[in-house]
């Protein structure tokens, strides 16, 4: 449905014009995309992840590559005949028009009946949950709200491609995760091909059929969500993904060694999640407690571990510890990831949350 | 996230950018460059050879710098006053919550709207010998003229400064109480300095009305009293000096175009503020002076208002329209007075002039701004056009509207542009003055709009025209409405460049009530004030009207 190939967006420098100091915003991206499947691209910002966004939606001028949708080559067509609706962070409600007018506003566009709008409009408000809002004005609504209705507009132009540049950044937390949810069920229930932008790596797993992960402007990694949170590319995309650290050299080998491997050559970096070592006496490693930290499920141990350095570590709640106290620790697998051989380029610690 | 774009297919929006931009920037240099630079070029040319050096000759001419001396004082003196009148009336306006605080705002603004003649002629009434303040002895001197001045231009520093004031977010203010500092200290370390560019700002604007007044210092002053703008008028038509009259021409240009890039630094480190909606409170006793100085202007603004209409409704023996019917009946045979026309031929013609300097006015100013408004990305060449081209729209305010009128009448008399006799002159003119008007309405309501907004309409479906019409024209469609009411109000008052053009035979209301001034008799006197209220009344009508308008696209 969607195929970018080969794609670079430059920004001029910061004097403008020539390519005194010229930037790769897009540097050389591909991505494909069937048909109802939801394509996130995820990454840090400033990664270039909005200007790909902007540059499907005929936003952003196209240095190099080519941007096909259904087989046709979009150069040279202008924003409003791609069919591709952009869904911006904060919405970008007409505030002059009442909630129906802003999601009817497509339709009006294409000259439909007034009827058969208002009919369509009251059909995708309910769709988003907001039955009865028609007649509100924007200002008077919630964020969330916003967002919802700003999605009903996307939808009513039953865009060929949905683009969605970080829809729930601007929303707090616990929103932001029960309304990922929410506009997944409807992007399938509407069966809408869609890209959707984010820097948040749990809202790109709750969303996601296609993961793409971008770094400095190039796309790292492509993947189903598992794929990609099984086996991440490099250390930096392993901790972009909420791994807590990456482990290389003699502590990927004590790693490895641990889990079974018979080859002491075996020294692939290894990504550790923040609970991929327990508090277990009989655990093959031992180390001594540097601080502890009660959550609501675990408590949450930095171990130091010789051989490892300084790791993350939990304990059961019926495992109380303080520092200071010499522990023994067991390896989950299933909460590490091991990386290809030469991606980490030193150690590496996610920052703490 | 912020950056503007660039879009394909930008070859045909830049097409359209500069038909857009050329259709004004034509007309202006017909109608304004041309005339202005007409009637300089009479002043450096001396019998067909080039002369610069006569007009510098002008300059040590010790009038001349009589002349500048009280331009600069009077106009420096009424701003000053104006400030510091109109800082503490916009906190009370925009700061605090009491009955019939809406009014008083209302009433404050009328000022600005009025037409010099009519404040002129209020004045004169307020300090002339037998008028209610007769008794301090202020008839034609510079008190007199500043507070005019003052007069008009409090209603700017309100405006400004209270809607700077209303924007800021009180709990700035509050967090610095918090953190110990006294209301003297918040003053000068939070407030003053946020709403520090909006009183340059205002005072700029206000020095520049007050150095370029034309029909109040005309009016007041006379002949003793002469401001540049003055001085070019009686240099032009009663000694026909074109030569000083052009080098006065030459000077004022230069000092408000220095004037303007000044104010424009100002406006450039001009902080965004984060726009909060907070309740005004209620007064507190300390707000008392603030109230008392609220006071002052309000009597300023109304003592000679009332005086006015006072005036204008006193017969030899009491009170009674008789003034208001001799203006209406006219010309009487070999009679006293001074009408040409009935006073509703002129309200007509006024009427007439304004509806086409308004269309004329709005149309460009439109143009104006959505060609200097549009998005694109900083530091480009286009954006340094966008900010010259938003200058040059400025010019007309810094050239003196007689030197304006007076071009038209020595530039536009000859084939392929001869308007001599054409209905069109006049509204053309006033046009030119309204314009800068338009500009800085409209300027800031569609340069604030966020571009992702078009942007977001382009994604669902909308073709450029489409988004003009539903995302900026809808957005600036009130600020529209008041820039065609200012247009229309300015027009209606014009009276420097009018004074030159309009015929005799179809003069407008502004320059009925000079001629009724300009002639000798009590009966004259009292029908320019009986004028005035009329041209007044029909003013603040408009505006009235603009502001009742209701607010299109408000959803319940």
């Amino acid at each position: 449905m969607l195929q970018v190939e080969d794609l670079t967006v430059r920004f001029p420098g910061p004097r403008g014009g020539g390519l005194v100091g010229a930037v790769d915003a897009v540097a050389g991206v591909g991505l494909s995309l069937a048909r109802g499947q939801v394509l996130t691209v995820l990454g840090p910002s400033g990664c270039g992840k909005s200007t790909l966004l902007r540059a499907i939606a005929g936003l952003e001028h196209v240095d190099a590559g080519r941007i096909l949708l259904a087989g046709a080559d979009l150069a040279g067509v202008p924003t409003h005949r791609r069919g591709c609706a952009l869904m911006f962070q904060d919405g970008q409600l007409f505030d002059h028009r009442s909630v129906a007018a802003n999601v009817g506003y497509a339709l009006r566009l294409r000259r439909r009946p007034r009827r058969e709008v208002a009919a369509r409009v009251e059909e995708l408000l309910d769709l988003v949950g907001l039955t009865g809002y028609g007649d509100r004005a924007p200002a008077t609504l919630s964020g969330g709200e916003r967002q919802r209705v700003a999605l009903a507009r996307a939808l009513a132009t039953e865009p060929r491609l949905l683009l969605l540049d970080e829809p729930l950044s601007a929303l707090d937390r616990s929103l932001r995760e029960s309304l990922a949810a929410d506009l997944r069920q409807i992007l399938v229930a509407a069966g809408t091909t869609a890209v959707w932008v984010t820097h948040d790596h749990e809202e790109a797993f709750t969303v996601a059929d296609r993961l793409a992960v971008m770094q400095d402007g190039r796309v790292v990694q492509e993947g189903t969500p598992a794929e990609v949170w099984r086996h991440p590319a490099d250390a930096r995309t392993a901790l972009f993904l909420g791994y807590a650290s990456v482990l290389e050299g003699s502590a990927a080998a004590r790693i490895h060694h641990v889990l079974g491997s018979p080859d002491p050559a075996v020294r692939r970096p290894v990504a550790l999640r923040r609970s991929a070592l327990r508090l277990d006496a009989a655990g093959p490693l031992a180390g001594t407690v540097v601080a502890v930290r009660a959550s609501p499920e675990v408590i949450r141990l930095r171990v130091r571990v010789d051989g490892l350095g300084e790791v993350d570590a939990v304990a059961g709640r019926e495992h109380p510890a303080i520092p200071g106290d010499e522990v023994g620790l067991a390896v989950d697998p299933d909460r590490l990831a091991v990386l290809p051989s030469g991606a980490a380029p030193s150690h590496l610690t996610a920052p703490t949350p | 996230m912020t950056r503007t774009s660039r879009r394909p297919g930008t070859t045909t929006a830049s097409v359209v950018g500069v038909v857009a931009a050329g259709v004004p920037l034509a007309v202006l240099a017909v109608f304004f460059v041309l005339p202005v630079g007409g009637m300089l070029a009479r002043g450096f040319v001396d019998d067909g050879t080039f002369d610069p050096g006569g007009v510098l000759q002008v300059l040590t001419r010790p009038r001349v710098h009589r002349v500048l001396a009280f331009t600069v004082l009077s106009a420096g003196s009424a701003t000053v006053l104006a400030v510091l009148l109109g800082v503490p009336a916009a906190y009370v306006l925009s700061r605090l919550r009491f009955p019939g605080v809406r009014l008083l705002r209302a009433v404050v603004v009328v000022p600005f709207v009025l037409p010099t003649v009519v404040v002129g002629v209020a004045f004169r009434q307020l300090f002339a010998a037998s008028g209610p303040l007769g008794g301090l002895g202020l008839d034609g001197t510079p008190v007199a003229i500043v507070l005019a001045l003052v007069f008009f231009n409090i209603a700017v520093v309100v405006r400004t400064v209270g809607a700077q004031w209303d924007g800021l977010d009180p709990r700035r203010e509050e967090a610095a109480a918090a953190l110990g500092a006294r209301p003297a200290q918040v003053w000068w370390t939070v407030t003053l300095p946020a709403l520090r560019p909006a009183i340059v700002s205002a005072a700029s604007v206000v020095f520049l009305f007050c150095a370029t007044a034309f029909g109040v210092v005309l009016t007041l002053g006379g002949l003793r009293y002469a401001t540049v703008e003055t001085e070019i008028y009686l240099l032009t038509t009663t000694f026909l000096d074109l030569q000083a009259a052009a080098a006065l021409s030459l000077l004022q240009i230069l000092a408000v175009v220095a004037l303007l890039l000044l104010a424009h630094r100002a406006r450039a480190t001009e902080v965004a503020l984060a726009r909060v909606d907070r309740p005004r409170r209620r007064p507190r006793p300390r707000d008392a002076w603030a109230f008392v100085v609220l006071g002052l202007v309000l009597a300023l603004v109304v003592a000679p208002v009332a005086t006015l209409v006072a005036r204008s409704l006193r017969t030899a023996d009491g009170w009674g329209f008789d003034h208001y019917r001799a203006l209406a009946a006219g010309p009487t045979e070999g009679g006293s007075n001074a009408l040409r026309v009935p006073v509703t031929t002129a309200v007509e013609n006024s009427l007439r002039i304004a509806v086409d300097a308004t269309v004329v006015a709005v149309v460009l100013g439109l143009l104006v701004v959505l060609v200097t408004t549009r998005p694109r990305p900083a530091g480009r060449r286009a954006a340094r056009w966008a900010r010259a081209l938003d200058g040059i729209f400025m010019l007309p305010l810094g050239v003196s509207a007689v030197t304006l009128g007076f071009g038209f009448l020595v530039t536009l008399d000859r084939p392929p542009l001869d308007l001599r006799s054409s209905g069109m002159l006049v509204p053309i003119a006033q046009a030119m003055v309204a314009l800068p008007l338009v500009v800085r309405v409209l300027s800031p309501v569609l340069g604030s709009i966020d571009d992702r907004q078009r942007q977001a309409a382009a994604t669902l479906g909308a073709g450029p025209l489409r988004v003009l019409r539903d995302v900026d024209l809808a957005l600036v469609w009130r600020p529209l409405l008041a820039a065609a009411g200012f247009a229309f109000a300015v027009s209606l008052g014009e009276f420097g460049a009018t004074s030159f053009l309009s015929r005799a035979d179809r003069p407008t209301l502004p320059v009925v009530i000079f001629q009724l001034i300009s002639r000798p008799g009590v009966d004259n006197a009292a029908m320019a004030t009986a004028a005035a209220v009329v041209l007044g009344a029909l003013i603040v009508t408009v505006m009235a009207l603009v502001e009742l308008m209701p607010r299109r696209g408000r959803i319940a």
